[in-house]
C-alpha cells in the first residue's frame, strides 16, 4: 500500500477529521470497523433528528462489527457536539462519528480537536459538502465509482485537505477475504491544486470528471 | 359471612378444603376433607380458591404493623404471630389494657384476633389455639393442666394416640413419669412440654428490618457552593454505597435532593447506565447536577435516596482495581443526563427476513451487545424510507431520476425476491411482494431498488455507498 496513503489511514488518533460524499458512510464505517478491532472499544455514532437515512446494521457488518456500535440521537447539533466532546474527552471509546447538518464554527472545531487529543479518541464527523470546519485535521471527499468487473465496493477516497502532507487521492476496495481496504490505483491529480481553499466545493471541481458530476440542481 | 365458606386448595391432585368458616363447620366440615365431598355435605357451600402465598405477604405486613405494641415480633407460620412483650405492657397500663387494646385495632382492621398471653411461648400458643386465655405470671403449669394435648404443638398422630391412651390434658401428661412418657412418645412429646412450661427456653426470632436505601444530611449552616455540597453529597454516597455492598444490590437511579432554607427543594437525579455501587465513580457523575441546581439562600439538607435498585454481585476487577467497561458505562450515563439514557441505542439482531425488521433498536443501558449477526446477501448501509421512482416493467430501468439526479444503470443484480410477513400487518408492505435489486449507476452511486409485481411501481429503498 502506498507510504503517502499508509500515512493518512487509518485516521490519526487523538485527532478530528471530517468525511463527506455520497459514500461518506462507508468511510465511517471502516474507520469505525478498525479502530473498534484495534482498541476493543464501541464506536460512537450520533446524529440527530435532521437525518431520515437510518443506518442498516446488516449493511455494516461487512464492514465493522454491529455489537461495537452505540447510535445516539441528539435533538440539535449544539446538544451533538456536546455529547461528542464529552465522549472524545473520556477516552472510553474507540471512534466518534458525528452527523452534523450545519457548518461547524472554529471555536467549535477547535473544542473538539483539544476533547480528542485529551482522551487520545480519534472523532469524525460527517459533514454536508462544503460545511467543513478548519479546525480538521484531514478532511476527505469520498464518492462510490463504477468498476469494470463486478465489484461492488469500488469508491475513490480524495484528500482535500491535510495538516500535515500533502493531499492526493485514491481508488479504494473493500477486500471480503482478508476484511480490509485494498488500494487499487493511486488517482493522478485527484487532489486539489494546492492552495485550494478548503471548502469542499473548490476542491470537488478539481476531481477528474469521471464519476464525480456535481448533482443537477 | 353466615353461609358456609371454603378456601380450597389443590394438594397433589385433588382439591381440599384449605379454611372455612364457623357455618361450614357446623354443616361438618373440616380441614383437609376433599373438595368434592364437601360439596355432597354441603350443596350450598360457597368455595374461592385459596391463595397461600398471598396469605404469607398479608402476614409479613401484619407482623409489621404489630411491632406497635413492642419490637419483637416474630412469624408463627402458617398464621400466627409471637410478640414477646415482656418489658412493654406498662406502656399500655398493663396486659389486659394491651390486649384490650390489641383486640379493639384487629376489629377496627375487620379481623379477629386468637389472643393467649403467657410465661412461654408454647403456653401462649397453647391458650390461643384453645379458646383464649391470659396465663398470670407464674401460673403457667395450672392454665395448661385443663388443655388437650394437641395444644403442645405435637403432630396430629402423636396426639391421637395420646388421646387413644387416655391422655387427654396436659394435666395427664405432667402426672406421668418422664421416663414412661419418653419411652412411649420420644423426645418430640418431652420437648414440647418443656418448652409449654419454661423448662426449655424457646427464642422469638424477629422478621429482619427491610434495609433502607436513603439517607440525609442536616446541615447547621446554610451552604452554596457547589463544593461544598459535593463534599456532603460523598459523605452520604460513601455510606449508602457499603449498605448497597451489604445487600449484593447496585442502584440505577440516585437521587440527590437539596432542601433550601426558604423550604424549596431542588432534585439532581442520576440515572446510571448500568448497576452501580461505587462512590468513587458515582460522585463525579453529579457534578453537573449538583452545578446546575439553584441554591438559593443556601441549602441546609441533603437527601439521598437509591430509587431503582437491581443485583450487583461482586465484579472480577482488572489489574490496577479498574472494572471492566467502566468508563463507558460512565460516559452513558453522563450523555444521558445530556439527551436522555433512552436516545443512546444499540442495534441486536433479530429474527426477520424483512430488511426493516432483521434488527432491533434499544437502549444500550438496559441491553447486551447481540452477537450472531449474519447477512447472506448484500444489505445497504443506509435505509430509508421508499421513495417512488418513474419506471415500468419487471426489469430495472435504464435511466430514472432520484431525488432531482439523472442515473444511469449500468449493472443490475438481481432480484431477490422478499415476500411480506402475512402474519404481521404492515402498512408498508401493502403492495406486496418486492423484487430487490442492487443497481450501479455510471454516476457512481449504487442503489438498492425495489420492484412489486403485485402492483407495479419502483422504489428506492437504501444505498449502498
Amino acid at each position: 500500500m502506498s507510504e503517502l496513503f499508509s500515512s493518512v489511514f487509518p485516521l490519526k488518533r487523538g485527532r478530528v477529521h471530517e468525511a463527506h460524499g455520497p459514500g461518506a458512510t462507508s468511510f465511517a464505517a471502516i474507520a469505525g470497523g478498525m479502530a473498534a478491532r484495534d482498541r476493543r472499544a464501541p464506536v460512537l455514532w450520533l446524529s440527530g433528528p435532521w437525518n431520515t437515512e437510518g443506518l442498516n446494521p446488516l449493511g455494516l457488518l461487512r464492514y465493522c462489527d454491529p455489537a461495537a456500535l452505540l447510535m445516539a440521537r441528539a435533538p440539535d447539533q449544539a446538544e451533538m457536539l456536546g455529547v461528542m466532546e464529552e465522549a472524545l474527552r473520556s477516552g472510553a471509546v474507540a471512534l466518534v462519528v458525528a452527523e452534523t447538518h450545519r457548518p461547524l464554527s472554529l471555536t467549535a472545531g477547535r473544542r473538539l480537536q483539544l476533547a480528542a487529543e485529551a482522551g487520545r479518541v480519534t472523532g469524525l464527523c460527517l459533514v454536508p459538502e462544503g460545511m467543513g470546519s478548519n479546525a480538521a485535521q484531514t478532511r476527505w471527499h469520498c464518492a462510490p465509482r463504477l468498476a469494470d468487473t463486478a465489484d461492488s465496493t469500488l469508491w475513490r477516497w480524495s484528500l482535500n485537505k491535510n495538516k500535515m502532507g500533502t493531499m492526493a487521492a485514491w481508488d479504494l476496495r473493500w477486500d471480503d477475504t482478508s476484511h480490509r481496504i485494498a488500494l487499487v490505483s493511486e488517482a493522478r491529480g485527484g487532489a486539489g491544486p494546492a492552495g485550494t481553499p478548503a471548502a469542499g466545493g473548490g476542491a470537488l471541481r478539481a476531481e477528474p470528471a469521471a464519476g464525480q458530476r456535481a448533482p443537477a440542481p | 359471612m353466615e353461609a358456609p365458606f371454603a378456601l380450597s386448595l389443590r394438594q397433589g391432585n385433588a382439591l381440599r378444603l384449605h379454611d372455612l368458616n364457623a357455618a361450614a363447620e357446623r354443616a361438618g366440615l373440616h380441614r383437609g376433607m376433599s373438595h368434592a365431598d364437601a360439596r355432597a355435605f354441603c350443596p350450598a357451600l360457597i368455595s374461592r380458591p385459596a391463595d397461600p402465598a398471598g396469605d404469607a405477604r398479608f402476614l409479613h405486613a401484619l407482623a409489621r404493623w404489630a411491632t406497635r405494641w413492642c419490637p419483637w415480633v416474630g412469624l408463627e407460620a402458617p398464621d400466627g404471630l409471637v410478640l414477646d412483650v415482656t418489658g412493654a405492657t406498662h406502656l399500655w397500663g398493663g396486659e389486659g389494657e394491651m390486649l384490650a387494646d390489641m383486640r379493639q385495632r384487629f376489629a377496627r382492621a375487620g379481623l379477629t384476633p386468637r389472643l393467649g398471653l403467657a410465661d412461654t411461648r408454647g403456653a401462649a400458643w397453647a391458650l390461643a389455639h384453645t379458646g383464649e386465655g391470659v396465663a398470670a405470671p407464674g401460673e403457667t403449669a395450672a392454665a395448661l393442666a385443663p388443655l388437650p394435648v394437641a395444644a403442645l404443638r405435637l403432630p396430629p398422630e402423636m396426639a391421637i394416640t395420646a388421646e387413644r391412651l387416655g391422655l387427654r390434658t396436659i394435666g395427664d401428661l405432667a402426672t406421668l413419669p418422664r421416663a414412661a412418657l419418653a419411652r412411649r412418645f420420644g423426645p418430640e412429646m418431652m420437648r414440647r412440654l418443656d418448652q409449654a412450661s419454661g423448662a426449655l427456653t424457646e427464642e422469638i426470632s424477629p422478621l429482619p428490618e427491610a434495609p433502607r436505601f436513603a439517607l440525609r444530611l442536616t446541615l447547621p449552616e446554610p451552604i452554596g457552593l457547589a463544593e461544598d455540597v459535593m463534599a456532603g453529597a460523598e459523605r452520604l454516597l460513601g455510606v449508602l454505597c457499603e449498605r448497597l455492598g451489604a445487600q449484593d444490590k447496585g442502584a440505577r437511579v440516585l437521587r440527590l435532593t437539596l432542601r433550601r432554607v426558604d423550604q424549596a427543594a431542588s432534585q439532581v437525579e442520576l440515572r446510571l447506565a448500568a448497576p452501580m455501587r461505587d462512590a468513587r465513580r458515582i460522585l463525579p457523575l453529579f457534578r453537573r447536577g449538583v452545578e446546575e441546581a439553584d441554591a438559593g439562600f443556601g441549602i441546609d439538607q441533603l437527601r439521598l435516596e437509591a430509587l431503582d435498585l437491581a443485583p450487583l454481585g461482586a465484579r472480577q476487577t482488572g489489574p490496577g482495581g479498574a472494572l471492566p467497561q467502566a468508563d463507558l458505562e460512565d460516559l452513558i450515563t453522563r450523555i444521558g443526563h445530556r439527551i436522555g439514557l433512552e436516545n443512546i441505542l444499540r442495534a441486536l439482531p433479530a429474527d426477520s427476513h424483512i430488511p426493516e425488521r432483521a434488527f432491533q433498536i434499544a437502549p444500550a443501558a438496559f441491553s447486551t451487545p447481540g452477537h450472531g449477526w449474519t447477512a447472506p446477501r448484500p444489505r445497504p448501509i443506509r435505509l430509508f424510507a421508499p421513495e417512488p421512482i418513474e419506471a415500468a416493467g419487471p426489469t430495472p430501468p435504464r435511466r430514472f431520476r432520484w431525488r432531482r439526479m439523472q442515473m444511469t444503470t449500468a449493472r443490475a443484480t438481481g432480484p431477490e425476491r422478499i415476500a411480506p410477513e402475512w402474519w404481521l400487518p404492515d402498512d408498508h408492505w401493502a403492495r406486496g411482494l418486492r423484487d430487490y435489486w442492487r443497481i450501479e449507476t455510471r454516476e457512481g452511486r449504487r442503489l438498492w431498488l425495489y420492484h412489486t409485481p403485485q402492483s407495479p411501481g419502483w422504489f428506492v429503498q437504501g444505498e449502498f455507498a
